[in-house]
């Protein structure tokens, strides 16, 4: 963790460890940098003037650094608000009649069509091919097709190439929703074979509240937010200037660093080797399956996951019980529900995510307070608990 | 008299309508969030969330605070076109999808000099079936009540009708339209993206509903804007973007930057708008003078303070613009001032297609100062007198 964010006056823990990169991860010093400097400055790029010039020549830059992000053109990156606006303008605007979701996809996805068909994974967490290649066939309507790169719960990597291959071989659409996986493993858009990208700034070192949707062919779009014709009338309202900026130094500065991940994922090696050897009925979903480095997901069985997640937040350790968006909310998760995890099990993970600035003295962290809950909750009666 | 030479410098700034600096009070109250207090604020279990958590709800109190209205009506989005979009989207596919009468309610009034994202929302509506009828304004801008009132029927689900305008900066009469939205029923809507902050808005007086609000416009930061959204009585919408049940990832310090342009202008806003009225005089007499036949767009009385749009007879305005490189300045809003087209707005007030040719805006805010006012009357003045002779010698000197 960073020393400023120890260091504020708010917090009052001895020792802080965030572990909820997955949630948000702190804005780079690169993107506060571009974005003080932006914020400085006015100027509508719409504006024929010169203030107006100079900043449309900033958003143009940044277009293209996040499209390099993808190795993806610039002109078919549309500036969104946000990782859950790409994927409604995705789902929304595509002009296709039929939706296939994997029953894994994030809530954003979940929620712009919620008749769409869920495609089934297995039971790590991955897209089921021979089912979408028969779902596929099974109605010829014009389809789209949305599976995420990196799931946000587990961190499983989703076959891309081979899903793409049944989709194009099908006449269908698809769009993937990279927003956990970009910046933290190399993207390449012809890789991905999607035709819709989602990338989300705040998730790799940019601010919130800024996003892109990449297209990476000639598809129309359908707008969402209709008014002044911006993003060539793909996306109407004043680009948010700042916002973009940091989303492109963060990119950068992202994709120059990726290297870092090698070490991320020694520490979570680590981390799951810890928890094996405190407790060798601690489960780690998704293990045998291609993941992020960064991401684990463990079931500590019989004992609540908010209870965990609160007694590790008391010894200063910051995790999840699933996605930061439904933390807030009860419910099993439905990432894991579909992956087929039985409702004992569901009910007690959750999720540990690093990031750039993670270090060993993190891990033992993690460790020590994660111990310290087992052994307490061993200590007593289990149903005490397991509540 | 030539303009004076400003060496290396970016021209004077004359266009607060198309987007504000941002305060350097308001940029301080940011930055901290840039740095130290990172956490997603939806992850609610762990410090960093809950002290962003509590940063964003006291801005949610000072924005409430400057309307008038409840910090649980409010509703943070990606900026004004999205709270426009998703007033009137929301609202007239909240009616169809539960009927509130025996009968559908399918029909939204606007006025013709609405902000193109009110007047594209509605268009998608028309495609979608909905019903809209476009009001035309009295030659200064103003919506006819007794128009509006005979527009209104029994299928009429909302009015929309934009607080202070982009272009001409006139002033609506936004508690008699509400008085009567409200006695017949319907939604009232407005635009406030340019009046928020700079004139005295009461969503309680003026009976507003849905009150739609700008960062960038109130020297706030770009990207971040509300809806306001009235409780009681309830007005429901549709979202257009559903994301995991909190504001997306919109909480943020864009937010924290919003609230504090809000508590700045609850402060200062009346002297602000007196020195701004002040400037806008100044600027408005000092031209008079110089410019034969200029004249003033849109209502002299009732116009946000710092506000002004000119027509130069006879002077096209994209040619003034290119004469003043010293200002900053436009031909109308800047979503379309690339267009080539005229001003709708302007064609909208009764103006001939040269007339609405020859309209400059010219938006004066809380940096500008008297001398960047005596410099731009200077630099307009003598463009115009430039362009006008200019004019005049190429009439004479054509082939009769």
């Amino acid at each position: 963790m960073n020393e400023v964010a120890r260091a504020h006056r708010g917090v009052t823990a001895r020792t802080e460890t965030y572990l909820d990169w997955n949630a948000t991860a702190p804005l780079r010093p690169a993107a506060a940098a571009a974005m003080s400097a932006m914020l400085a400055r006015c100027g509508n790029p719409s504006s024929v003037h010169r203030w107006g010039r100079a900043a449309r020549q900033m958003v143009e830059r940044a277009r293209s650094a996040v499209g390099a992000l993808l190795n993806a053109p610039p002109e078919g990156v549309v500036f969104v608000s946000g990782g859950t606006e790409a994927n409604h303008l995705a789902l929304l605007g595509c002009r296709r009649q039929r939706f296939l979701v994997s029953a894994v996809e994030h809530d954003s996805v979940l929620r712009a069509v919620p008749e769409a068909e869920r495609i089934p994974v297995d039971r790590d967490g991955i897209v089921v091919l021979d089912t979408l290649d028969d779902l596929l066939a099974a109605d010829p309507r014009p389809a789209l097709v949305s599976v995420m790169l990196a799931n946000n719960e587990t961190g499983v990597l989703q076959p891309l190439t081979a899903i793409a291959a049944i989709v194009r071989a099908h006449g269908a659409l698809l769009h993937c929703d990279a927003a956990q996986a970009a910046g933290k493993i190399p993207l390449d858009c012809d890789t991905i074979g999607a035709d819709l990208v989602s990338l989300s700034a705040h998730k790799l070192g940019g601010p919130p509240g800024i996003g892109a949707l990449v297209v990476t062919g000639e598809l129309e779009l359908i707008p969402l937010l209709r008014g002044g014709g911006q993003e060539r009338g793909r996306r109407a309202g004043t680009e948010n200037v700042p916002g973009i900026a940091g989303f492109a130094a963060a990119a950068v500065a992202a994709a120059e660093e990726l290297a870092v991940y090698d070490h991320v994922r020694a520490l979570r090696d680590t981390l799951e080797a810890g928890v094996a050897a405190i407790a060798p009925e601690a489960v780690v979903l998704g293990a045998s399956a291609p993941r992020l480095p960064n991401t684990t997901t463990i079931a500590m069985p019989g004992v609540a996951a908010e209870t965990q997640v609160i007694a590790l937040d008391l010894d200063g350790v910051m995790a999840s019980a699933g996605a930061a968006c439904s933390s807030g909310k009860v419910g099993p998760s439905h990432v894991l529900e579909a992956m087929g995890v039985g409702p004992d099990l569901v009910g007690s993970t959750i999720r540990v995510s690093l990031g750039w600035d993670s270090s060993e003295a993190d891990v033992v962290h993690f460790l020590r307070a994660w111990s310290t809950l087992y052994r307490r909750c061993r200590g007593l009666a289990l149903e005490a608990c397991a509540a | 008299m030539s303009e004076p030479r400003r060496p290396n410098r970016m021209p004077i700034y004359l266009d607060n309508q198309a987007s504000t600096r941002v305060d350097p009070r308001v940029l301080e109250a940011m930055l901290p969030y840039f740095t130290e207090q990172f956490g997603n604020s939806s992850s609610s279990g762990h410090a960093y969330g809950r002290i962003a958590a509590e940063a964003i709800e006291e801005a949610r109190g000072e924005i409430a605070a400057l309307i008038h209205a409840d910090p649980r009506e409010l509703v943070f989005t990606s900026g004004a076109t999205e709270s426009n979009n998703l007033a009137i989207k929301g609202a007239a596919h909240f009616a169809r999808l539960y009927p509130r009468s025996g009968w559908p309610r399918d029909h939204i009034v606007t006025l013709a000099t609405e902000h193109k994202c009110v007047l594209e929302s509605c268009a998608q509506l028309e495609r979608e079936g909905f019903r809209v009828t476009y009001l035309p304004v009295e030659p200064n801008g103003l919506v006819s009540l007794d128009g509006l009132a005979a527009a209104l029927g029994e299928r009429t689900l909302l009015v929309s009708v934009m607080a202070a305008h982009n272009e001409i900066g006139v002033v609506q009469p936004l508690a008699e339209i509400g008085a009567l939205c409200r006695s017949r029923g319907v939604l009232f809507h407005s635009d406030a993206a340019q009046a928020f902050g700079k004139i005295a808005l009461d969503v309680e007086e003026m009976m507003i509903d849905l009150l739609s609000i700008s960062g960038h416009k109130v020297y706030g930061p770009k990207g971040v804007g509300v809806l306001y959204v009235r409780r009681r009585p309830r007005a429901r919408l549709l979202p257009l973007i559903d994301g995991g049940g909190q504001e997306r990832g919109l909480r943020s310090g864009t937010c924290i930057g919003i609230g504090r342009a809000a508590a700045i202008a609850a402060a200062e806003m009346m002297d602000e708008a007196a020195r701004l009225r002040r400037l806008r005089n100044r600027l408005q007499t000092g031209l008079g003078r110089r410019v034969s036949g200029l004249r003033l767009n849109g209502d002299v009385e009732r116009r946000l303070p710092g506000s002004l749009n000119f027509c130069f007879p006879g002077i096209a305005a994209i040619k003034l613009i290119e004469a003043c490189p010293g200002i900053a300045i436009s031909t109308g809003s800047a979503c379309t001032s690339a267009s080539v087209e005229p001003s709708y707005v302007l064609r909208a007030l009764g103006l001939s297609e040269a007339d609405a040719n020859s309209g400059i805006r010219i938006g004066l805010g809380r940096f500008t100062t008297s001398e960047e006012v005596d410099f731009a009357i200077d630099a307009l003045a003598s463009a115009a007198g430039r362009l006008a002779t200019e004019a005049v010698a190429e009439q004479g000197g054509a082939p009769i």
